[in-house]
């Protein structure tokens, strides 16, 4: 992947290459906007931080099922699954280590929220290289069930249905207190997802991400062309459990609880939906798909608390039916025709 | 021990009934469907429907609810399905999860989200002694209904010319229809008869399995193991896998309730890894 020539001079491909690289890995000005508006919603919607942090959390899920599945082309209906564990080992971490200094720090949890996600997401990433998309879909959703069945069973450690009570990390960096307003919790929240997002963008644009787009476009040719089909599978898999079980670490750190709905089915069905929405394949269609789902669900829940369900599974026919690729894809598909239309045919 | 045994396979019969056309949709057009469960839904919504509200009795709800799954498929493979045929298993994934949603919202809306109940009929409830064992009389109803239908199914697909073109279809859809066969409207027709099968079983499962608005999704993982277990190039394969599962279901939730739901995930996540074609499909996968 590297050029891997001995002089010590680059050859001209090389040079090239490296150019070409560097190009796709350029900050554009829509990202940097987004981000601005991101961090400076602290100031302008100071009532609906706790919304907010949410729909953070919930961009960082959907961040790491677009990993996985707009990268690499696996359909998984199990992320709930490293989410959950990871809700529940920093939420454990954060209940037995109160008091013992560093053991309820926040950002030691989400590290243990995110090695615990990742090591369960190695094991069972061995599991998804074999078998057709049903497969996968069936076995992603087969360890999410078990998953779930061992929080709801194993009572003395997680509180069973119940949930597990008396959550109570730290303050972060020992200096920040999660206050009631939740405003330590969004910029907390928020600044995880802004580092981790900047290594997802990092990894995606590198060789090894364009390797992983050439494995999800044709498994064959890759293998055929040299590169290590299934580590790299194994790597992409276990890199976005970690991602995921982080943002079930912040979870239960900013909602100082966790719950067996954490690991539920719906919560992977919801999370891959916010990804559909925002369109797969960008890094940003996860936030904004868990903007547009969480407001959906915000607006529509309080006019009929029950029904939004029906909306959204309206959205969601009409969106495979009529607009694939999600809004991204859209935008994409509209900039497409406008440059096509600016060269002269 | 034996009666037991019985229910769990009076439950794994009413299991192949709901699951029977999912394995049709996906053997014959590679299609997944995760949706199959709202037509058994409609199907043990209608029976609910007739009997408490318009009085119409047990038996005759249940051709009612065939026939009313079936026009409900036809028309909706005939309108949406077919348009997703092409469509990566992604796309298909999210419209199934979708109509689902609408589903689930639509009875929430019509029904509320109570459990519903029927009350059965005088001559079907009461147990009788059969091989020394004590089973409800409604469990051996539906045993026997769902053995004649299930006898039925295999008679047709292999005895008859409609069954033996449909089988050509799913052994291979381009070569059959090369050959003249019209693959699209078996694919119609079987869909429908699949949809009205799925509905039949909700009717049935209303006196053994309780309806609330959530049924498609806390039964779909069920039928995804049926068919993925046993395969879809062949009806004995879920039927096997059916009868398995709801012994095995029935069984784990009388002796071992702590770990009733877990061992069946695990088992299937094994097969899966092991036999990803089903295990009792012949030969390998295409």
């Amino acid at each position: 992947m590297t050029d891997q020539t001995h002089s010590t001079k680059p050859s001209p491909e090389a040079v090239a290459a490296r150019a070409v690289l560097l190009g796709r890995a350029r900050w554009g000005l829509p990202e940097i906007a987004f981000w601005a508006i991101a961090f400076g919603a602290f100031f302008f919607m100071p009532t609906k931080l706790s919304l907010l942090s949410e729909i953070a959390i919930l961009g960082l899920l959907a961040l790491s099922i677009d990993l996985v599945l707009g990268y690499a082309g696996i359909v998984t209906l199990g992320q709930g699954a490293f989410f959950g564990i990871g809700a529940y080992a920093a939420g454990l971490a954060a209940k037995y280590g109160a008091g013992a200094a560093p053991w309820s720090d926040p950002l030691l949890g989400l590290l243990i929220a995110g090695a615990a996600a990742g090591l369960i997401g190695l094991l069972t990433s061995f599991l998804v290289l074999r078998g057709s998309d049903l497969t996968r879909l069936m076995v992603t959703l087969g360890v999410a069930l078990i998953v779930d069945e061992l929080v709801n069973q194993m009572k003395w450690l997680t509180g069973g249905s119940d949930g597990l009570q008396g959550v109570l990390p730290a303050p972060v960096l020992g200096v920040w207190d999660f206050d009631l307003y939740g405003k330590t919790a969004y910029l907390y929240a928020l600044g995880v997802l802004f580092v981790l997002f900047v290594i997802a963008r990092a990894i995606v644009k590198s060789p090894f991400g364009l390797s992983l787009q050439a494995i999800k476009g044709n498994p064959l040719r890759a293998r055929a062309i040299g590169m290590p089909v299934n580590g790299r599978l194994v790597a992409i898999y276990t890199l976005a459990s970690v991602y995921a079980g982080i943002a079930g670490g912040l979870a239960a750190q900013t909602t100082q609880f966790a719950s067996p709905d954490y690991v539920a089915f719906h919560r992977s069905a919801d999370a891959l939906l916010m990804l559909v929405f925002g369109g797969a394949g960008h890094l940003y269609g996860g936030l904004i798909g868990s903007i547009i789902f969480r407001a959906m669900q915000d607006y529509l829940g309080n006019i009929t608390p029950q029904y939004w369900q029906f909306w959204l599974g309206l959205t969601l026919v009409a969106l495979v039916l009529f607009v694939r690729g999600g809004i991204l894809g859209l935008f994409a598909k509209m900039r497409d025709r406008v440059l096509r239309k600016g060269e002269p045919a | 021990m034996l009666t037991i045994l019985l229910d769990g396979i009076a439950y794994g019969m009413l299991l192949f009934i709901l699951a029977v056309g999912l394995c049709v949709t996906l053997g014959l057009m590679n299609f997944i469907n995760l949706a199959h469960g709202a037509f058994a839904m409609a199907g043990g919504y209608l029976t609910i429907t007739l009997m408490q509200q318009s009085g119409v009795p047990f038996l005759a709800c249940l051709p009612a609810a065939f026939l009313f799954s079936a026009a409900l498929g036809l028309l909706l493979e005939r309108t949406l399905y077919r348009h997703l045929y092409d469509k990566t298993h992604l796309d298909q994934v999210l419209f199934s999860i979708g109509l689902v949603f609408m589903a689930m919202a639509m009875v929430d809306y019509a029904y509320g989200a109570n459990q519903q109940i029927v009350n059965l009929p005088d001559y079907l409830t009461g147990r009788v002694s059969f091989l020394g064992a004590s089973i409800g009389v409604y469990r051996l109803f539906v045993i026997v209904i769902c053995g004649l239908l299930a006898a039925g199914l295999q008679i047709v697909l292999t005895c008859t010319r409609f069954g033996s073109r449909l089988r050509a279809a799913v052994d291979d859809g381009r070569v059959a229809r090369g050959m003249g066969i019209d693959v699209t409207r078996i694919f119609a027709v079987t869909f429908a008869v699949g949809s009205g099968l799925a509905g039949l079983g909700g009717a049935l499962g209303t006196g053994i399995i309780s309806f609330d608005p959530t049924f498609p999704l806390k039964y779909m993982i069920y039928f995804l193991i049926v068919i993925s277990v046993g395969g879809t190039t062949t009806i004995t394969g879920p039927f096997l896998a059916a009868i398995l599962l709801g012994v095995a279901d029935v069984l784990g939730k009388y002796y071992v309730p702590a770990v009733g739901g877990f061992i069946i995930y695990t088992i299937m996540v094994l097969v899966l890894i092991l036999r990803p074609q089903g295990l009792f499909s012949r030969g390998p996968a295409r």
